[in-house]
């Protein structure tokens, strides 16, 4: 038996999965053990690669999360035919990326606008939510499927359509943008002492605090509220 | 539960039955207060002063020397902060090292912010903490060292004898948090030269609740928790009776089996090291080969998360531990192996199996047929393809 077929039967695991106690909802652990869409070894990337008409990647080895995203997109109709991916990354990072792929491809495959439409939140309530910490996992896979739409779109001389989120400059001293912060919110750092514990913001740049401050709101009511 | 494959021995032990046992009476039957004047009070105080007596010697020290406490936790946040704060008139310099325990580190860190100031020592490749350097950044106002003396994550033994010797070189009082070296190593607190050393009974299958904090007669300690005056003014509140007769049993049987147990554990972990290396490609041992607490094995399996793979093991029925970004309410990797020198993306793919008194060669073999595959599966889930000469 390949790992593919070994994946998809998963039976050593699942005789074992009901009576447990499980960190995370039954969805997660149902897309973590058995994860559709998937793109298994190195080759198939490859081949991905070359024809899949939008290709998109985000997040580091160093972070402890990275993925990528394959798309294959009808130019007609702009909707979604298929979707596959690649994870390093925790449970709800895997769970995160397989969920959205199916979002993406189901019925019949979502058009691109609408796609663009999906918010983190979106993810995280089709896995039957994420450990506020957790979060990050669902931003992180809605962020490989903008940079993979954006991808088609360049391929596809739409370069019109990219649409690309600028990072503002907070910090003026440690050059600190409002994506860190943003970052640092989802990571779970709610108030402006924990945040600043994470990106030494307004450490030497104190005029920025009440900016800061004003952006930890924000994100804590756009993600958490 | 299968205890055979239980590989989290270092974050805590089952309560041994015998322990289990020891406790019975003293929760409904000999409950008195030990402070009391009564039949049942003074049936307490006997079981809590032979505890005492049993840690002391134990420890080779004497019985007014052993202070209970709630927690290993509460021992080290007592011996830093109460000597800490003793201390102050004297000076407000405390040395301490990277890859300690957030009990240490966190109380540190407090610390600061009431304007101590604080060295926090680089630790070489293998987690060992170098002498010179710990001589270099002495200074008169240094009233404290605190080094721990294996590490939880990693297992390396600190040369805490050395460390100590400095510390007396230098009039400058050191302590060491011994929670994961109770059980396995030298606990002589007068051969090693330790003026206060921290332990606790649930790593080594006693009851959780209950620690120890070791404090060398005539050396300062400004008491954190004030009272009834129990534990020689030292530590006040009830004593916890059962817990204590609980830990004194636990370190009875630990230290009886020691030497027999050491040398079964040390060959297990070589084991399970060995075949780790061997059957798993880009695998990287964390720590050193050989100067490491005999239960412990820490290794990064490139190119995959650790917290999948303790997820996977844990469905069947096998426990491990990682210290890594997922497990940890910051979401950062371990500290410890950041602190090695290695690169973030090996901490992040760091999985710690500590073994323990009911670990058997068959459920290390039972780890070693499931593990390889697992990291395999995760691998080729994986966009990342780093090589080993890459990190």
């Amino acid at each position: 038996m390949n790992m593919e077929e070994k994946i998809q039967l998963h039976k050593d695991v699942e005789a074992k999965v009901e009576s447990k106690k499980w960190f995370y909802s039954e969805t997660v652990k149902e897309h973590f053990f058995k994860p559709k869409n998937f793109l298994l070894s190195e080759e198939k990337a490859k081949e991905a690669d070359a024809k899949s008409d939008g290709v998109g990647q985000v997040g580091s080895p160093a972070c402890g999360d990275m993925m990528k995203m394959w798309l294959m997109i009808d130019r007609e109709s702009e909707r979604i035919t298929d979707c596959k991916w690649q994870t390093f990354g925790c449970a709800s990072a895997i769970a995160s990326t397989s969920m959205l792929s199916v979002m993406l491809t189901e019925n019949g495959g979502m058009k691109i606008e609408e796609a663009l439409q999906i918010k983190p939140q979106d993810i995280a309530a089709r896995l039957d939510g994420l450990p506020q910490r957790k979060f990050h996992c669902s931003v992180l896979g809605d962020k490989a499927l903008r940079a993979a739409v954006n991808d088609y779109f360049r391929k596809t001389g739409q370069d019109a359509r990219v649409i690309v989120g600028g990072a503002k400059v907070i910090d003026k001293i440690l050059k600190i943008t409002d994506k860190d912060i943003e970052e640092a919110v989802l990571e779970g750092a709610h108030d402006f002492e924990t945040v600043q514990k994470k990106t030494k913001v307004g450490v030497y740049d104190k005029n920025c605090i009440p900016e800061v401050e004003q952006l930890i709101r924000f994100y804590r009511e756009k993600y958490f509220g | 539960m299968n205890k055979e494959l239980y590989f989290d021995n270092a974050a805590t032990t089952a309560v041994d039955e015998r322990v289990v046992e020891a406790m019975k009476p003293y929760f409904s039957m000999t409950y008195g207060n030990p402070g009391s004047m009564h039949t049942l009070g003074l049936e307490a105080k006997e079981a809590l002063d032979s505890a005492r007596v049993m840690l002391a010697r134990f420890l080779n020290c004497s019985d007014e020397e052993v202070i209970f406490t709630g927690s290993g936790t509460e021992s080290i946040n007592m011996a830093i902060k109460g000597a800490a704060l003793a201390l102050q008139k004297k000076g407000k310099h405390i040395i301490t090292q990277k890859t300690e325990h957030p009990a240490v580190l966190e109380t540190c860190e407090y610390l600061e912010k009431q304007g101590f100031e604080v060295t926090y020592l680089d630790v070489d490749v293998y987690g060992f903490v170098s002498l010179e350097k710990l001589k270099e950044v002495m200074r008169l106002d240094t009233i404290l060292v605190s080094i721990m003396y294996a590490n939880n994550e990693i297992g390396t033994v600190q040369p805490i004898k050395e460390i100590a010797e400095v510390c007396k070189e230098n009039k400058v009082l050191f302590h060491t948090d011994a929670c994961q070296a109770a059980g396995y190593l030298d606990m002589d607190v007068k051969n090693l030269g330790i003026d206060y050393l921290s332990m606790n009974g649930s790593k080594l299958y006693g009851p959780k609740g209950v620690g120890i904090l070791y404090v060398k007669s005539g050396r300062p300690l400004s008491p954190l928790i004030h009272g009834g005056g129990q534990e020689y003014g030292k530590r006040s509140g009830t004593e916890n009776v059962p817990l204590i007769v609980g830990l004194a049993k636990a370190v009875e049987i630990a230290d009886g089996e020691r030497e027999r147990e050491v040398a079964r554990l040390t060959e297990m972990r070589d084991y399970l090291i060995r075949e780790l290396l061997k059957r798993i490609p880009k695998s990287l041992l964390n720590g050193h080969p050989t100067k490491r607490l005999p239960n412990n094995v820490n290794v990064t399996f490139l190119n995959v998360e650790g917290e999948t793979l303790l997820l996977e093991l844990d469905q069947y029925g096998i426990c491990a531990s990682t210290g890594s970004a997922c497990t940890s309410k910051t979401l950062e990797p371990s500290h410890v192996i950041l602190a090695l020198g290695r690169p973030y993306e090996v901490a992040h793919g760091s999985l710690r199996f500590s073994l323990g008194r009911y670990t058997t060669k068959e459920g290390i073999d039972k780890l070693l047929g499931i593990l390889p595959e697992t990291v395999e599966k995760y691998r080729m889930l994986s966009p990342v393809h780093l090589q080993e000469s890459q990190i």
